[in-house]
Protein backbone atom coordinates (compact mmCIF):
# COMPACT_ATOMS: atom_id res chain seq x y z
CA UNK A 1 0.00 0.00 0.00
CA UNK A 2 1.64 3.73 -0.96
CA UNK A 3 2.13 6.12 1.62
CA UNK A 4 -0.58 8.60 0.62
CA UNK A 5 -3.22 5.45 1.28
CA UNK A 6 -1.95 4.35 4.21
CA UNK A 7 -2.31 8.01 5.54
CA UNK A 8 -5.80 8.72 4.05
CA UNK A 9 -8.13 7.93 7.28
CA UNK A 10 -6.39 9.98 9.25
CA UNK A 11 -6.51 12.81 6.68
CA UNK A 12 -10.01 11.77 6.95
CA UNK A 13 -10.48 11.75 10.37
CA UNK A 14 -8.66 15.32 10.78
CA UNK A 15 -11.11 16.96 8.21
CA UNK A 16 -13.91 15.40 10.24
CA UNK A 17 -12.77 16.65 12.92
CA UNK A 18 -11.93 20.17 11.77
CA UNK A 19 -15.99 20.01 10.28
CA UNK A 20 -16.81 19.32 13.69
CA UNK A 21 -14.88 21.83 15.55
CA UNK A 22 -15.98 24.72 13.20
CA UNK A 23 -20.05 24.13 13.98
CA UNK A 24 -18.70 24.06 17.81
CA UNK A 25 -17.48 27.51 16.96
CA UNK A 26 -19.92 28.32 14.98
CA UNK A 27 -23.47 27.27 15.39
CA UNK A 28 -25.82 26.70 12.76
CA UNK A 29 -28.50 30.02 12.60
CA UNK A 30 -31.52 28.08 13.59
CA UNK A 31 -34.13 31.30 12.96
CA UNK A 32 -36.60 30.12 10.21
CA UNK A 33 -37.21 33.32 7.68
CA UNK A 34 -40.27 33.15 5.61
CA UNK A 35 -39.97 33.22 2.12
CA UNK A 36 -42.27 35.44 1.53
CA UNK A 37 -40.59 38.50 1.46
CA UNK A 38 -41.29 40.51 -2.18
CA UNK A 39 -44.58 38.25 -2.12
CA UNK A 40 -48.41 40.08 -1.59
CA UNK A 41 -49.54 39.29 2.26
CA UNK A 42 -51.48 36.42 1.74
CA UNK A 43 -55.66 37.03 1.70
CA UNK A 44 -57.07 36.66 5.50
CA UNK A 45 -59.65 38.45 7.18
CA UNK A 46 -59.45 38.21 11.03
CA UNK A 47 -61.79 39.27 13.87
CA UNK A 48 -61.00 42.17 16.08
CA UNK A 49 -58.50 41.36 18.90
CA UNK A 50 -60.68 43.82 21.49
CA UNK A 51 -63.90 44.91 21.03
CA UNK A 52 -63.15 48.72 21.20
CA UNK A 53 -61.07 48.40 18.21
CA UNK A 54 -61.73 47.59 14.49
CA UNK A 55 -60.18 44.48 12.84
CA UNK A 56 -57.79 43.35 10.82
CA UNK A 57 -57.79 42.58 6.99
CA UNK A 58 -55.32 42.02 4.01
CA UNK A 59 -57.66 45.04 2.27
CA UNK A 60 -56.09 47.16 5.38
CA UNK A 61 -52.76 46.44 4.38
CA UNK A 62 -52.56 47.87 0.67
CA UNK A 63 -53.97 51.53 1.55
CA UNK A 64 -51.44 53.24 0.00
CA UNK A 65 -48.91 53.69 2.58
CA UNK A 66 -46.21 51.02 4.58
CA UNK A 67 -47.49 49.32 7.22
CA UNK A 68 -45.42 47.41 10.29
CA UNK A 69 -47.72 44.39 11.56
CA UNK A 70 -46.53 43.45 14.98
CA UNK A 71 -47.20 39.53 15.53
CA UNK A 72 -47.88 39.54 19.64
CA UNK A 73 -49.41 37.84 22.13
CA UNK A 74 -50.00 39.23 25.58
CA UNK A 75 -48.90 35.46 27.00
CA UNK A 76 -45.39 36.40 25.03
CA UNK A 77 -42.74 37.98 27.58
CA UNK A 78 -40.51 39.96 24.76
CA UNK A 79 -43.63 41.86 23.90
CA UNK A 80 -44.24 43.75 26.97
CA UNK A 81 -40.81 45.41 26.00
CA UNK A 82 -41.29 45.61 22.60
CA UNK A 83 -44.33 47.89 23.33
CA UNK A 84 -42.11 50.52 24.47
CA UNK A 85 -40.44 51.21 21.09
CA UNK A 86 -43.31 50.41 18.84
CA UNK A 87 -45.32 53.65 20.72
CA UNK A 88 -41.53 55.41 19.79
CA UNK A 89 -42.14 54.26 16.13
CA UNK A 90 -45.84 54.96 16.10
CA UNK A 91 -44.98 58.59 17.37
CA UNK A 92 -43.17 59.21 14.62
CA UNK A 93 -46.23 58.49 12.42
CA UNK A 94 -45.67 54.58 11.89
CA UNK A 95 -49.13 52.84 11.13
CA UNK A 96 -48.71 49.56 13.21
CA UNK A 97 -51.34 46.73 13.08
CA UNK A 98 -51.44 43.94 15.38
CA UNK A 99 -52.21 40.06 14.89
CA UNK A 100 -52.78 38.30 18.51
CA UNK A 101 -51.97 34.97 18.61
CA UNK A 102 -53.52 32.55 20.40
CA UNK A 103 -55.01 35.19 22.70
CA UNK A 104 -58.41 36.26 24.13
CA UNK A 105 -60.08 39.67 23.97
CA UNK A 106 -59.54 39.96 28.21
CA UNK A 107 -56.18 39.58 28.12
CA UNK A 108 -55.25 41.56 25.23
CA UNK A 109 -57.08 44.46 26.71
CA UNK A 110 -55.21 43.84 29.84
CA UNK A 111 -51.89 43.71 27.66
CA UNK A 112 -52.82 47.09 26.31
CA UNK A 113 -53.97 48.38 29.48
CA UNK A 114 -50.40 47.86 31.71
CA UNK A 115 -47.70 48.37 28.65
CA UNK A 116 -49.05 50.52 26.38
CA UNK A 117 -51.42 50.55 23.21
CA UNK A 118 -48.95 51.46 19.60
CA UNK A 119 -51.76 49.26 17.60
CA UNK A 120 -54.17 51.10 14.61
CA UNK A 121 -56.31 47.76 14.41
CA UNK A 122 -55.69 43.98 16.03
CA UNK A 123 -56.84 41.12 14.49
CA UNK A 124 -57.20 37.93 16.70
CA UNK A 125 -55.16 34.76 15.37
CA UNK A 126 -56.83 32.18 17.65
CA UNK A 127 -55.11 28.89 15.90
CA UNK A 128 -51.93 30.56 14.54
CA UNK A 129 -53.22 30.24 11.03
CA UNK A 130 -52.53 33.99 9.66
CA UNK A 131 -49.33 33.67 11.26
CA UNK A 132 -48.72 30.44 9.21
CA UNK A 133 -49.89 31.53 6.16
CA UNK A 134 -47.66 34.38 7.02
CA UNK A 135 -44.31 32.08 7.14
CA UNK A 136 -43.75 33.31 10.90
CA UNK A 137 -42.61 30.74 13.23
CA UNK A 138 -42.87 32.99 16.81
CA UNK A 139 -43.88 35.75 18.41
CA UNK A 140 -42.99 38.80 18.65
CA UNK A 141 -42.36 39.23 15.31
CA UNK A 142 -42.95 41.99 12.81
CA UNK A 143 -43.57 42.39 8.69
CA UNK A 144 -42.97 45.76 6.47
CA UNK A 145 -45.72 46.31 4.13
CA UNK A 146 -45.78 48.42 1.79
CA UNK A 147 -48.39 50.14 0.14
CA UNK A 148 -49.79 48.10 -2.15
CA UNK A 149 -49.46 45.35 0.12
CA UNK A 150 -46.76 43.46 -0.72
CA UNK A 151 -44.01 42.18 2.06
CA UNK A 152 -40.63 43.96 2.17
CA UNK A 153 -39.00 42.98 5.41
CA UNK A 154 -39.56 40.72 8.42
CA UNK A 155 -38.02 41.08 11.77
CA UNK A 156 -37.99 38.08 13.94
CA UNK A 157 -37.46 38.93 17.53
CA UNK A 158 -38.35 41.99 19.65
CA UNK A 159 -37.90 45.28 17.82
CA UNK A 160 -35.33 46.97 20.38
CA UNK A 161 -34.38 50.22 20.75
CA UNK A 162 -31.31 49.31 18.51
CA UNK A 163 -33.69 48.17 16.01
CA UNK A 164 -35.60 51.79 15.36
CA UNK A 165 -33.18 52.93 13.09
CA UNK A 166 -33.86 49.99 10.66
CA UNK A 167 -37.44 49.53 10.95
CA UNK A 168 -37.61 53.51 9.90
CA UNK A 169 -35.71 52.59 7.18
CA UNK A 170 -37.02 49.71 5.81
CA UNK A 171 -40.53 51.80 6.30
CA UNK A 172 -39.36 54.82 4.12
CA UNK A 173 -37.17 52.17 1.48
CA UNK A 174 -41.68 50.60 1.36
CA UNK A 175 -42.96 54.10 0.77
CA UNK B 1 -37.24 26.90 23.76
CA UNK B 2 -40.79 26.19 24.23
CA UNK B 3 -40.08 22.49 24.27
CA UNK B 4 -37.49 22.16 26.60
CA UNK B 5 -38.33 22.54 30.70
CA UNK B 6 -35.35 22.66 32.74
CA UNK B 7 -35.24 23.06 36.27
CA UNK B 8 -32.58 24.65 38.13
CA UNK B 9 -29.93 22.12 39.49
CA UNK B 10 -29.66 21.60 43.07
CA UNK B 11 -26.24 21.17 43.52
CA UNK B 12 -24.42 23.89 45.04
CA UNK B 13 -26.94 24.02 47.93
CA UNK B 14 -24.78 23.16 50.86
CA UNK B 15 -21.62 25.05 50.38
CA UNK B 16 -22.63 29.06 51.11
CA UNK B 17 -25.95 28.69 51.59
CA UNK B 18 -27.11 32.03 52.22
CA UNK B 19 -26.20 33.28 48.47
CA UNK B 20 -27.78 29.85 46.63
CA UNK B 21 -31.11 29.75 48.51
CA UNK B 22 -32.89 33.19 47.86
CA UNK B 23 -31.08 32.61 43.71
CA UNK B 24 -32.56 29.62 43.56
CA UNK B 25 -35.93 30.19 45.42
CA UNK B 26 -35.85 33.09 42.81
CA UNK B 27 -34.70 31.15 39.75
CA UNK B 28 -37.47 28.10 40.57
CA UNK B 29 -40.42 31.34 41.03
CA UNK B 30 -39.50 32.46 37.78
CA UNK B 31 -39.23 28.99 35.88
CA UNK B 32 -42.52 28.23 37.61
CA UNK B 33 -44.00 31.75 36.35
CA UNK B 34 -46.72 30.90 33.49
CA UNK B 35 -45.28 33.41 31.61
CA UNK B 36 -42.10 32.04 31.24
CA UNK B 37 -43.42 28.51 29.69
CA UNK B 38 -44.54 31.21 26.66
CA UNK B 39 -47.59 29.22 26.25
CA UNK B 40 -51.20 30.82 25.66
CA UNK B 41 -54.43 30.20 27.69
CA UNK B 42 -56.05 29.12 25.16
CA UNK B 43 -56.77 25.23 24.72
CA UNK B 44 -55.44 23.64 21.63
CA UNK B 45 -56.62 23.69 18.46
CA UNK B 46 -59.48 21.42 17.78
CA UNK B 47 -58.04 19.25 15.12
CA UNK B 48 -54.34 19.22 16.82
CA UNK B 49 -55.21 16.19 19.01
CA UNK B 50 -58.35 14.38 17.23
CA UNK B 51 -58.33 11.89 14.20
CA UNK B 52 -60.18 12.65 11.58
CA UNK B 53 -63.42 10.74 11.51
CA UNK B 54 -62.34 9.05 7.93
CA UNK B 55 -59.36 6.73 8.39
CA UNK B 56 -58.19 7.01 4.62
CA UNK B 57 -58.13 10.83 5.60
CA UNK B 58 -56.13 10.68 8.97
CA UNK B 59 -53.83 8.53 7.77
CA UNK B 60 -53.09 10.91 4.72
CA UNK B 61 -53.13 13.46 7.81
CA UNK B 62 -51.14 11.59 10.07
CA UNK B 63 -48.08 10.56 7.15
CA UNK B 64 -48.13 13.98 6.28
CA UNK B 65 -47.60 15.17 9.82
CA UNK B 66 -45.00 13.10 10.15
CA UNK B 67 -42.69 14.67 7.42
CA UNK B 68 -43.40 17.82 8.41
CA UNK B 69 -40.93 19.55 11.30
CA UNK B 70 -41.77 21.40 14.02
CA UNK B 71 -40.73 24.86 13.84
CA UNK B 72 -39.78 26.06 17.39
CA UNK B 73 -38.44 22.36 18.64
CA UNK B 74 -36.40 21.34 14.70
CA UNK B 75 -35.56 17.83 15.68
CA UNK B 76 -39.39 16.82 15.73
CA UNK B 77 -42.01 16.54 13.48
CA UNK B 78 -45.34 18.06 14.26
CA UNK B 79 -47.05 14.87 14.64
CA UNK B 80 -44.44 14.29 17.99
CA UNK B 81 -44.37 17.92 19.26
CA UNK B 82 -45.99 19.62 21.80
CA UNK B 83 -45.46 22.69 21.11
CA UNK B 84 -48.58 25.04 20.38
CA UNK B 85 -47.42 25.97 17.13
CA UNK B 86 -47.17 22.33 16.23
CA UNK B 87 -50.89 21.74 17.47
CA UNK B 88 -51.85 24.41 15.61
CA UNK B 89 -50.37 23.00 12.20
CA UNK B 90 -51.94 19.36 13.00
CA UNK B 91 -54.49 21.04 12.82
CA UNK B 92 -54.41 23.09 9.84
CA UNK B 93 -53.49 20.20 7.95
CA UNK B 94 -56.00 17.97 8.69
CA UNK B 95 -58.72 20.50 8.22
CA UNK B 96 -57.29 21.03 4.67
CA UNK B 97 -57.10 16.81 4.04
CA UNK B 98 -60.68 16.86 5.50
CA UNK B 99 -61.54 19.78 3.39
CA UNK B 100 -60.32 17.33 0.12
CA UNK B 101 -56.88 19.08 -0.69
CA UNK B 102 -53.83 17.04 -1.66
CA UNK B 103 -51.03 16.74 0.83
CA UNK B 104 -48.90 16.93 -1.78
CA UNK B 105 -51.05 20.49 -1.78
CA UNK B 106 -50.48 21.19 1.63
CA UNK B 107 -46.98 20.18 1.61
CA UNK B 108 -45.96 22.91 -1.16
CA UNK B 109 -48.46 25.74 0.45
CA UNK B 110 -46.19 25.34 3.62
CA UNK B 111 -42.76 25.03 1.48
CA UNK B 112 -43.57 28.45 0.01
CA UNK B 113 -44.15 30.23 3.54
CA UNK B 114 -40.97 28.15 5.44
CA UNK B 115 -38.91 27.14 2.84
CA UNK B 116 -38.22 23.31 1.87
CA UNK B 117 -37.07 22.78 5.59
CA UNK B 118 -40.39 22.68 6.95
CA UNK B 119 -40.64 19.09 4.80
CA UNK B 120 -38.75 16.23 6.12
CA UNK B 121 -39.27 14.63 2.73
CA UNK B 122 -35.88 14.46 0.46
CA UNK B 123 -36.69 16.62 -2.51
CA UNK B 124 -34.10 16.38 -5.81
CA UNK B 125 -33.19 20.08 -5.55
CA UNK B 126 -29.80 20.28 -7.05
CA UNK B 127 -28.60 21.18 -3.51
CA UNK B 128 -29.54 17.87 -2.65
CA UNK B 129 -27.47 15.83 -4.99
CA UNK B 130 -24.65 15.17 -3.36
CA UNK B 131 -26.49 13.36 -0.76
CA UNK B 132 -28.18 11.14 -3.75
CA UNK B 133 -24.76 10.47 -5.15
CA UNK B 134 -22.87 9.81 -2.48
CA UNK B 135 -23.92 5.89 -1.65
CA UNK B 136 -23.02 5.63 -5.24
CA UNK B 137 -19.64 7.12 -4.78
CA UNK B 138 -18.62 5.42 -1.79
CA UNK B 139 -19.92 2.14 -3.30
CA UNK B 140 -17.45 2.67 -6.45
CA UNK B 141 -14.58 3.97 -3.93
CA UNK B 142 -15.42 0.34 -2.09
CA UNK B 143 -15.36 -1.74 -5.41
CA UNK B 144 -12.18 -0.09 -6.61
CA UNK B 145 -10.48 -1.27 -3.07
CA UNK B 146 -11.62 -4.20 -2.76
CA UNK B 147 -10.27 -4.97 -6.95
CA UNK B 148 -7.48 -3.58 -5.51
CA UNK B 149 -6.93 -6.02 -3.05
CA UNK B 150 -7.89 -8.89 -4.49
CA UNK B 151 -5.39 -8.20 -7.49
CA UNK B 152 -2.64 -7.55 -4.87
CA UNK B 153 -3.53 -11.16 -3.19
CA UNK B 154 -3.29 -13.08 -6.01
CA UNK B 155 0.61 -11.44 -6.58
CA UNK B 156 1.64 -11.95 -2.96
Amino acid sequence: MSRAVRFAPLAILIVLLAGLVWRLATPADTTVTSKLAGQPVPMFALPPGITTKAALTTSDLATGQPHLVNIFASWCVPCISEVKVLQQLKARGVLIEGIAVRDRPEDIADFLARNGDPYERIGSDEQSRVQIALGSSGVPESFVIDGKGIIRYQHIGAITEGDVRLILAKLEEAK
Amino acid sequence: MRCNSSSPSMRGLSKRKTIWVPAFAGMTLILLSPAAFADSNLPPAYWSDRQLPDPRQEAQAQALMDELRCLVCQGQSIADSNAEIAGDMRDLVRRRIAAGERPAAIRAWLIQRYGSWISYKPTAEPAAWPLWLAPLALLAVGAFLVRRRIRMGRRV
